[in-house]
């Protein structure tokens, strides 16, 4: 049986069909889920797609941490359901304390998109397993809320623990503290991203193919779960 | 009615470059004596009946600031 990997619309989110496609050309079977509804479908994996959700209004993140579908997938995520934000679902998952630290204004104002070179920091994440330790991919970044803050302590803390899972190279986008573009919890199971993999999974349209490695390995990731499970 | 006054600013160390802008605007306006700009946001609450300080000092801890990035003061709108 192929996973069962949810994508949550938000009103506001863009790149929930995008995230939808690159679960299917990754092997796997995507289930779109509703955020007004609880129900998390029985579902593998969950991506919280990028975009703008509620408007962004507040802070990008605060209001769809609220939202009825976050009280089942927060408690989900805590259990080791593997979970995924790309851009403001990498802001929704901090707004949720599901991640340290908080995504805030570039620090140069612009919304900055382009194709970004990345190196992968933590390749034992359940998102990451494809990748080599220090691997060096290419997808794109497209936001102007991604600068990544949080206290000195905590990010000691993060890169003590290894938990930064990607980092800038060639010039950091938005000035996140650290170079840092995507970090996890310390079960390995919650990742969260500023750039977008799931645009980067076709020859035709991606800046590289360097993102079908994040679905491919919480596929991965599953298979070995249910193997061990069973 | 009763209306709770929900004062929100970043920390001090966290970058403001919204201020910084404005900041860089000032001497285009002639203004050369103001040093730093920091902009943080008023959120009014309006009361049924009674403000409820509590309540609305709850609303701000779980959603109104990120305490990462924020601290905020509230107080009762004695003109409401």
């Amino acid at each position: 049986m192929t996973a069962r990997i949810g994508v949550v619309t938000f009103p506001g989110s863009l790149d929930d069909r995008d995230a939808q496609r690159a679960v299917r050309l990754a092997g796997a079977t995507p289930v779109p889920l509703w955020h007004g509804e609880t129900a998390l479908r029985g579902v593998d994996a969950v991506i919280l797609p990028g975009g703008f959700s509620y408007g962004d209004y507040l802070r990008g993140g605060a209001i769809a941490r609220f939202a009825p579908v976050m009280e089942t997938l927060i408690d989900a995520a805590k259990g080791g359901l593997p979970v995924l934000g790309i851009c403001n679902g990498f802001q929704i998952l901090c707004e949720s304390h599901l991640l340290p630290g908080v995504l805030t204004r570039n620090a140069h104002m612009r919304f900055r998109r382009r194709s970004q070179r990345l190196r992968v920091e933590n390749s034992a994440t359940a998102f990451t397993s494809h990748f080599d330790p220090g691997q060096e991919i290419v997808i794109p970044v497209k936001n102007g809320e991604g600068r990544y803050v949080a206290d000195e302590h905590t990010l000691d803390e993060l890169e003590g623990e290894g938990r930064v899972v990607f980092r800038y190279l060639d010039g950091n986008p938005s000035g996140a503290l650290r170079d840092i573009a995507g970090v996890t919890n310390a079960a390995g199971n919650v990742v969260g991203l500023m750039p977008h993999p799931e645009h980067a999974v076709e020859a035709l349209t991606g800046a590289s193919l360097d993102g079908l490695g994040m679905f491919t390995s919480v596929i991965a990731h599953l298979g070995q779960t249910a193997a061990a499970g069973s | 009615m009763a209306r709770v006054l929900v004062d929100v600013m970043l920390k001090p160390e966290i970058l403001d470059p919204q201020g910084e802008a404005v900041a860089n605007a000032l001497p285009r306006l002639g203004v050369n004596g103001i040093t730093s700009v920091r902009i943080g946001k008023r959120i009014e609450l309006d009361f049924e009946g009674e403000a409820d300080l509590e309540q609305a000092r709850a609303v701000a801890d779980a959603l109104l600031a990120n305490p990462v990035i924020e601290t905020f003061t509230l107080r009762v709108d004695e003109g409401s």
